[in-house]
């Protein structure tokens, strides 16, 4: 594993970036949100990480800024690997928290995207369908946020006992 | 006819009907491997005349739900239970159709007896072909005896067909079901 890519960003973009580590050769670099999407145009044009492996996020309930956004990236030139992470912030009872689509970048990931946004409810901006795409329509909230209480269903049908 | 009452006419057609089951697997998730090894020759469901699985619910009398059932395929399962030829039984084939097994979250309908009702359990993770064996036994004596609940119903014992919605349904998505 080199840091050769992970080098270059910090150099392309200093102001971007929040922190870097390479934890077991695994390069990450968390960068603010405003610069995601000139970073990763940047990332796939120069650096030629034209695969989106992975599109998911993480809730730190309790910690500001609560959601990480986290994107996983890959070379098929080169083989490189890099872990893109954005931190996005969301008030307690606020708008939802929203991060820029890398649709225009990755069409892949569009159905990540949704899945994001189903699951924990971070809107991505300028995705042109942002759909649940796991759960059904009817269902409120998102159950992958760590205050989803772990119990609570939302039936969409259920047998009338009360009949037999 | 309230009362448990069965004729020598009822008791031969109960017969015939617990030797000529056509079963409908709605598979969902790994419990499916059990039920092929079930159906496959070692195992041959075939000797208990539960022979031939029907892709088509309108071909079937005999609903296995073999595995996990989500909220979101709720829906379909009950249509399919409603498509089916009368007189119809249902199988919980493993313990997430059962109970909903070691799942407990916010997707998992914790068993199936929640959309369908259900004649026989079949417990095990997933259970051993020779416990789907049994309880297709204990289905047939309970279709000799009478006491499968569609025909429990039939007598009068039991209500059928009242379901509820219980999330307000938004038009353009699933299907309604009435
Ligand atoms: S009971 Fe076990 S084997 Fe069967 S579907 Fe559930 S998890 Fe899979």
């Amino acid at each position: 594993m080199s840091k050769a890519d992970l080098d270059k960003l910090v150099a392309q973009f200093p102001s971007a970036i929040v922190s870097t580590h390479s934890n077991c050769g695994d390069d990450t670099a968390v960068i603010r949100s405003e610069t995601l999407l000139s970073v990763m145009r940047w990332l796939k044009g120069s650096l030629g990480f034209d695969f989106l492996v992975d599109l998911t996020a993480v809730d730190f309930l309790g910690r500001d800024p609560r959601f990480e956004v986290v994107y996983h990236l890959r070379s098929m030139q080169s083989g490189s690997r890099l872990r893109i992470k954005v931190p996005v912030a969301c008030s307690e009872d606020g708008p939802n928290p929203a991060v820029d689509s890398v649709i225009s970048i990755w069409p892949a990931a569009n159905w990540q995207e949704r899945e994001v946004w189903d699951m924990f409810g971070i809107k991505f901006t300028g995705h042109p369908d942002l759909r649940r795409v796991l759960m059904y329509e009817e269902f409120v909230g998102h159950p992958l946020r760590k205050d989803y209480p772990k119990e609570k269903r939302q039936p969409l049908i259920r047998r009338d006992y009360s009949m037999e | 006819m309230a009362e448990n009452y069965t004729s020598t006419l009822e008791s031969a057609l109960n017969w015939a009907r617990k030797y000529s089951l056509f079963s409908y697997p709605f598979v969902t998730a790994c419990c499916g491997m059990e039920y092929m090894a079930t159906a496959a020759s070692k195992y041959d469901i075939a000797r208990f005349g539960a022979e031939f699985p029907r892709f088509s619910p309108r071909q079937a009398d005999l609903l296995f739900v073999v595995g996990t059932i989500t909220e979101k395929q709720a829906p379909a399962l009950h249509r399919i239970w409603v498509q089916m030829a009368e007189p119809k039984y249902v199988v919980a084939f493993g313990v997430c159709a059962s109970t909903g097994g070691f799942y407990q979250n916010y997707n998992t309908v914790p068993g199936c007896d929640q959309i369908v009702p259900v004649d026989v359990y079949i417990p095990g993770c997933p259970p051993r072909p020779e416990q789907v064996l049994d309880g297709l036994i204990l289905l047939q004596k309970k279709i000799q005896e009478g006491t499968t609940w569609v025909q429990r119903r039939d007598r009068g014992e039991k209500h059928g067909g009242e379901w509820v919605t219980p999330r307000p349904r938004q038009p353009g998505h699933l299907p309604i079901i009435s």
